[in-house]
């Protein structure tokens, strides 16, 4: 029942009409604030699963224009996603399945392909991204992909499926910026004397579970600990000086490709 | 609409095994007014009439809660967050599970009676999962709420329904999730369905018959007094203004008021407007959202009102449970209505009239700076892109709060330091449609290289159904029970939690406070001090209200963690 009930709405965001009607002259989300990387990986993502029925120009459906960049019934970035997740049945519009990052992508393309002239748009080349990760990059020395590198930092495998181009793109040139709070750096003496480093994995009022250098996994009672310290600096090194613009734009098209198994 | 299908299960073989449950009587409307002369039962969501969610009974105390043990578990067969309350009348436990299913147990054992079964059309549309917040009871009869907006009596002895009816049209977006509220000769709900663009009501029924007795509209229609407050749109709107924006302008009830038979006024908190986050579209203070408003029991006529939030932007919905108390205030005896808001503040009212007497934040918030001397709260919209305090959750919710008149404070299941960027977005009412939220939402969790910055990209924080790893953990907000003196409005104690609590709270004579959170801890402190005296850890997020109660003269504290009902006892 609750399957049919999203269905149903999804057919109604978009079977009154596909646009922005001049009733409402206020839109959300210009150019700024969608990240390149998020568009260009957008426009090779529409390539893929949109050109075929909506077309290269976005025309490609009567009465549909998304080149537009608005559409009435999906005002909002979440109700944009929700309808291509859901899809459009009626219309023949299959339901997408994509992961967070992809709809971040897809959405920031689709809300700016009337400034965007997709063949101007930078690709970055993944094999060579690969290669930047596992030598003049290192960051297995520290990351795990799959079968290789270490435990210190999280396990990257399905970064491409969690994490927008543009958070990764961030991430390399300012670490601390995108950083999420529960994978913070902590440093812990028990009252036993016994000295911890790692990683977070989870903590609550009571408790705090890490992951230490060797990756094992601990949990620990707070009432146990004589110093805790969670620090907001990553031990991730930014990566601005270190590699060329074409070389980030190389990792990061080879990160989103990380989708887990 | 199809009529609604029922089917009982009668659980034959297990009730002949149970042992003999204490003798039930029904339950005339006498023994509910006086349910706090029987400690033993639970008879109604907030516990009594005043809604104080407190317990007479003292047999688990601060000195032996550290022997209580595991009694008895139920499980429910039904995926999704479990927000109900159970009654408990005389031995036998009464609650709902999703999506529309009534469970008769036995209180000592856990052991099934009956089920019943309510088949909800198909049309339903309910925005935050198939919530049921549980029954009430009056005589022999049960009543529940159901997703597709009809409330239902049921018989207590057989679990077979007496009578149905419509309270509002599911296919428009109606919804009934609260526990009824029964009284006298009638049964008290409110229509749910904020994000459909409903227009939100307060009804009364028949106990007996189920005919419709009295109908509250919460956002009035022209003519009615507050209508005004629905203004006219500007002639040449520099953005999209709904010219009918009062009749799909939310004003949803979906959590239980509570009943003052000495003024005869019932009173019942108000939801945010519709669509929630975009108020450019429905000028004016939008009467009666975000309030809270006292009834006439008898009519149903509006007595007085008070509007916590005006003009509401940020989906504050006002459905915490109205708390009635007799309290001595600024040296002076006071009928009050004690309320700790999602908006941030706390609340005193004189519950005879209304009047505003003190407002204070228990949280962290910037929406408003203060209150003028009519108690109506100065405004302070943040700048684009700047986070507000609270956040959309709020400083609290639905979950309900307890009054302990031992203590004499108010106990409040809080979200600190939780911020969010809010941006309205124009969005046209489509009958029944999902989706009248018209906002772009963003949690504010701090960046480590600069706390004034979001962490860009990062995908959205789970709010009400996040698994068990705590992502964002307290950058993001945390939970804390605050236990609040009403003549000051200040804290006498807090309680912190690592993450934030959905969990209601309950009080007993001895000084408890039985509560739980996010992280599964049910926790019972010293409502005296709030020092921690037992934990368990449940293993999954509390969404409910605890309660307790007696069978046979042995006290049981009973509270759901993800899809199962846990109850404890002392050996």
């Amino acid at each position: 029942m609750k399957r049919g009930l999203v269905l149903s709405s999804a057919v109604a965001l978009f079977a009154s009409a596909s646009f922005v009607s001049a009733q409402n002259p206020t839109i959300q989300g210009h150019p700024e604030d969608y990240p390149r990387v998020d568009i260009e990986h957008g426009a090779r993502l529409y390539a893929e699963h949109c050109d075929r029925c909506h077309g290269a120009n976005g025309d490609g459906v009567s009465g549909v224009n998304l080149r537009s960049g608005r559409f009435r019934n999906a005002t909002t970035d979440q109700q944009l996603r929700t309808l291509i997740t859901n899809g459009f049945p009626t219309a023949g519009m299959p339901a997408f399945t994509l992961d967070p990052a992809d709809l971040t992508g897809l959405v920031a393309y689709l809300r700016n392909m009337n400034s965007v002239d997709r063949g101007s748009l930078k690709h970055g080349n993944p094999a060579h991204g690969r290669t930047i990760v596992e030598t003049k990059g290192a960051c297995l020395s520290c990351h795990r992909i799959n079968d290789k590198g270490n435990w210190n930092a999280p396990n990257l495998s399905d970064i491409g499926a969690n994490r927008s181009a543009g958070s990764i793109e961030r991430s390399l040139v300012d670490p601390n910026s995108q950083m999420w709070p529960i994978n913070r750096p902590v440093h812990i003496v028990t009252k036993s004397g016994k000295t911890i480093d790692g990683r977070r994995l989870n903590e609550d009022t009571y408790t705090v579970q890490i992951a230490d250098e060797e990756g094992r996994m601990i949990s620990l009672n707070k009432s146990d600990l004589r110093q805790f310290v969670v620090s907001t600096k990553s031990h991730m090194p930014s990566y601005m000086d270190e590699l060329t613009p074409d070389e980030l734009a190389d990792v990061v098209t080879y990160l989103l490709t990380l989708k887990g198994m | 609409m199809s009529r609604p299908q029922s089917i009982v299960i009668l659980v034959a073989v297990v009730f002949l095994l149970s042992p003999k449950p204490s003798a039930q009587t029904p339950v005339p409307a006498e023994r509910l007014l006086n349910a706090t002369k029987e400690p033993q039962n639970w008879m109604m969501y907030g516990g009594d009439y005043s809604s104080n969610r407190y317990s007479s009974l003292t047999q688990i105390t601060p000195l032996n809660v550290k022997t209580l043990a595991y009694a008895w578990a139920y499980q429910s067969p039904n995926a999704g967050s479990w927000q109900a309350t159970p009654l408990v009348v005389d031995g036998i436990m009464f609650l709902t599970q999703r999506p529309n299913d009534v469970v008769a147990l036995d209180a000592a054992t856990g052991r099934v009676f009956w089920m019943y079964r309510y088949d909800n059309s198909s049309d339903i549309g309910v925005c935050c999962g198939s919530n049921n917040r549980g029954l009430a009871i009056l005589g022999n009869t049960l009543f529940m709420g159901t997703l597709d907006a009809h409330l239902v009596a049921i018989d207590t002895r057989s679990g077979m329904p007496v009578w149905t009816t419509k309270v509002g049209d599911s296919h428009l977006g109606y919804s009934l999730t609260v526990a009824p509220l029964a009284v006298q000769d009638r049964v008290i709900v409110g229509l749910g369905g904020g994000e459909f663009g409903i227009r939100g009501a307060i009804a009364a029924f028949d106990a007996k018959t189920g005919k419709e007795l009295w109908r509250f509209n919460t956002i009035p229609g022209p003519g009615e007094p507050g209508h005004e407050t629905w203004e006219a749109c500007p002639p040449n709107p520099t953005t999209y203004c709904d010219p009918e924006a009062w009749k799909h302008g939310g004003g949803s009830v979906w959590v239980t008021g509570s009943y003052d038979p000495s003024l005869s006024l019932t009173y019942w908190g108000i939801g945010n407007a519709g669509p929630d986050y975009n108020g450019a579209q429905r000028p004016g203070d939008n009467l009666y959202t975000a309030s809270v408003v006292a009834l006439d029991f008898d009519t149903g006529k509006l007595k007085w009102h008070y509007q916590f939030t005006p003009h509401d932007v940020y989906d504050f919905d006002s459905v915490q449970v109205p708390v009635l108390a007799d309290i001595t205030f600024r040296g002076a005896p006071l009928k009050a209505l004690l309320w700790a808001n999602r908006n941030g503040n706390f609340y005193v009212l004189d519950r005879t009239n209304g009047k505003f007497l003190l407002g204070k934040p228990f949280v962290r918030l910037n929406w408003m700076s203060g209150f003028d001397s009519n108690g109506r709260p100065i405004p302070t919209p943040q700048p684009p892109g700047m986070p507000t305090y609270p956040a959309v959750q709020g400083g609290t919710n639905w979950y309900s709060p307890s009054y302990s008149p031992r203590t004499k404070l108010m106990y409040v299941s809080a979200w600190e330091d939780e911020g969010e960027i809010f941006g309205g977005v124009p969005v046209e009412y489509r009958e029944g449609g999902r989706g009248f939220g018209g906002g772009n939402l963003t949690l504010f969790v701090p960046s480590a290289s600069d706390p004034t910055k979001i962490i860009p990209g990062a995908p959205p924080i789970p709010n009400l159904r996040r698994g068990p790893i705590n992502n964002w953990t307290d950058a993001a907000g945390h939970g804390a029970v605050l236990a609040i003196d009403p003549n000051t409005g200040e804290p006498k104690w807090r309680f912190a939690m690592y993450d934030v609590t959905d969990t209601g709270i309950v009080t007993t004579a001895s000084d408890l406070l039985i509560t739980g959170g996010r992280e599964g801890y049910l926790q019972i402190l010293d409502a005296r001090n709030g020092t921690l005296l037992w934990k368990a850890n449940l293993g999954a997020q509390m969404l409910n209200n605890p309660i307790t109660y007696a069978v046979n003269g042995k006290q049981y504290v009973a509270a759901m963690a993800g899809l199962t009902l846990f109850v404890f006892a002392r050996p």
